[in-house]
């Protein structure tokens, strides 16, 4: 029976790295997740074959479990999506870590090597779910989203690390006794609260990697408890979701031109950062109405939106997409230009845009758009600051200086929807808004566009 | 040996990973978090096949736990994918119903 089973984990397998593949283009993608579900479904109903299960207990983890998660799949709001993927990945960790201690307290009498991958297991599973949880509260906003930093903060991540290194070191080698087992609740704990002390100092605008990381973290966690009760189909489904993680964070670091180190470790946008970069950007600030903001819209070529978070916190999508469709009655070229991490996760504002139904071959990367952006005759940003900040391309003093950004001060005019002239996330001042060719269109951006939509209609 | 065994296995997979993800356009980066989320929760066969009828009391706890935490991560982590990629899906008929 167990060859069985192994032999069926294997299809599972393959199932997961096809599922994956397919993940990789838009026509596929769907297909994709649905093969990598059914590869699941199989191993789930396989592993139910094994000799000597206690079913109910099975049975009532997997009720419950599934309830709460189908529950939670269909409430949830797409501008929510940043906190339901990092809650996951933190119920994610924890189960690896429950399943290793569970593991461990049956036998407490156990090899090196397993004392090893379990010590792994418990720390990577303990700091992804406590650092998911802090990464939920800050995306829904339950706790600041800027950089909680105290003196000496990385003196205490250091201490708290070695001293789960030293725990670890003791425990690794004699994990079979009482004081073993105290050693090991004694990482769980520390490795759940250094989730919290390494996430904490890390802002809002960051946590499009943070999520990456964490989401590599718990493939990563997965791994580490396959290697604890030898199953290979653990350690394979979790190699490969850790490898996803890493690229995407990497391509979430080069997105910002930041190394990840500078993003865990540095307390981007604490307001230390505000002083510098105001040498560039002065001067006076055109504000424009609806009616301003109508005609030139109404007499443009072609039309770029270039949205950011605060599309998302005004859950602006539907009515900017909406404005879209008119404007293109209109004989309006439109289309949206995506900053990698503009939003609070990776993809964000192009699933806020697929959700408002915006065909996606109008979505245009940062790269693409820059290109034409001479050509533009207005671009509308939208809750957008420092994707768009002039001074990461000329300006060597300020914190964002390297960052790529969509280039909107070369279109012909730019429209930027704020609610007010306080400076973005990063705490840096925008030339960009005392540029001759920018207007600033203050208000709620969903009630704005709305002005916007109600003028195009009574024309 | 069987560590060298399974240590292997997982070098294999990780470089395996590499090479699927990296070249993945940014309209889906959010589903394939999402998406590749929900295989993380594997870990739920792992706390099933945990829950023997020999493993009591406080074991079973944890046993159950895993496996509950498990199940979110997996139903939820894929239910929630899906209902993403339908919406990539839906929008690109209209396009093409609609020229």
């Amino acid at each position: 029976m167990n060859l069985f089973i192994n032999f069926v984990y294997v299809i599972s397998a393959a199932l997961f790295i096809v599922g994956l593949k397919m993940l990789g283009s838009p026509a596929t993608a769907r297909r994709g997740n649905q093969l990598s579900a059914l590869g699941m479904f199989i191993a789930i109903v396989v592993t139910l074959l094994a000799a000597g299960l206690d079913y109910k207990w099975i049975i009532l983890g997997i009720i419950l479990g599934s309830a709460v998660g189908a529950y939670a799949a269909f409430k949830v709001q797409m501008t929510e999506m940043p906190e339901m993927v990092a809650l996951f990945n933190g119920f994610g960790g924890l189960a690896s870590l429950l399943l290793a201690w569970s593991e461990y307290h049956q036998q407490i009498e156990t090899s090196l090597f397993i004392a090893i991958v379990t010590f792994l297991s418990a720390l990577i599973g303990g700091v992804t779910f406590s650092g998911s949880m802090v990464a939920f509260g800050k995306l829904s906003g339950k706790i600041t989203q800027k950089p909680v930093l105290f003196k000496g903060q990385h003196m205490v991540n250091g201490a708290i690390l070695a001293a789960v290194l030293l725990a670890a070191l003791i425990f690794c080698l004699n994990p079979g006794s009482g004081f073993g087992y105290f050693l090991f609740i004694l990482i769980v704990l520390v490795a759940i609260g250094f989730g919290v002390t390494s996430t904490i100092p890390i802002g809002g605008a960051d946590m499009p990697v943070v999520i990456a990381l964490l989401n590599s973290y718990s493939g990563l966690a997965a791994c580490a408890a396959g290697f604890v009760i030898s199953n290979k189909l653990l350690i394979v489904a979790g190699a490969l979701v850790g490898a996803s993680g890493i690229i995407l964070t990497n391509i979430m670091c080069k997105a910002m031109n930041r190394s990840l180190a500078n993003v865990l470790f540095s307390g981007f946008g604490s307001g230390v950062a505000a002083k510098s970069g105001d040498a560039a950007a002065q001067g006076e600030v055109r504000p424009a109405s609806a009616e301003d903001v109508y005609y030139m819209l109404e007499s443009a070529d072609s039309v770029v939106f270039v949205p950011g978070y605060g599309l998302a916190v005004a859950q602006a999508q539907h009515v900017v997409r909406e404005l879209g469709e008119l404007l293109e009655k209109n004989d309006t070229q439109v289309s949206y230009a995506i900053h990698p991490v503009a939003g609070r996760m990776p993809g964000h504002m192009n699933v806020l845009l697929a959700e408002a139904n915006v065909p996606y071959d109008q979505l245009i990367e940062m790269d693409d758009i820059n290109l034409r952006m001479d050509s533009v005759d207005v671009c509308v940003v939208i809750g957008a600051n420092d994707v768009v900040n002039p001074a990461a391309l000329n300006d060597a003093s300020s914190p964002i200086y390297g960052m790529p950004i969509i280039e909107t001060h070369r279109a012909r005019t730019v429209i930027v929807l704020k609610r007010s002239m306080n400076p973005g996330f990063a705490g840096i001042e925008n030339a960009l808004f005392f540029n001759d060719n920018t207007r600033m269109y203050f208000g709620d951006a969903k009630e704005s566009i709305q002005a916007l939509v109600a003028q195009f209609k009574s024309s | 040996m069987e560590a060298v065994y399974l240590t292997f296995v997982f070098m294999l997979a990780i470089f395996l990973g590499f090479e699927l993800i990296s070249k993945v356009p940014s309209t889906l980066h959010t589903p394939l978090m999402s998406g590749s989320n929900a295989i993380s929760g594997i870990t739920l066969i792992g706390a099933m096949a945990s829950l023997q009828t020999d493993a009591h009391g406080f074991a079973a706890l944890l046993g159950t736990l895993a496996v509950a935490f498990a199940a979110v991560n997996v139903v939820g982590g894929y239910l929630v994918t899906d209902r993403m990629l339908e919406m990539f899906k839906k929008k690109d008929k209209t396009e093409g119903g609609g020229k």
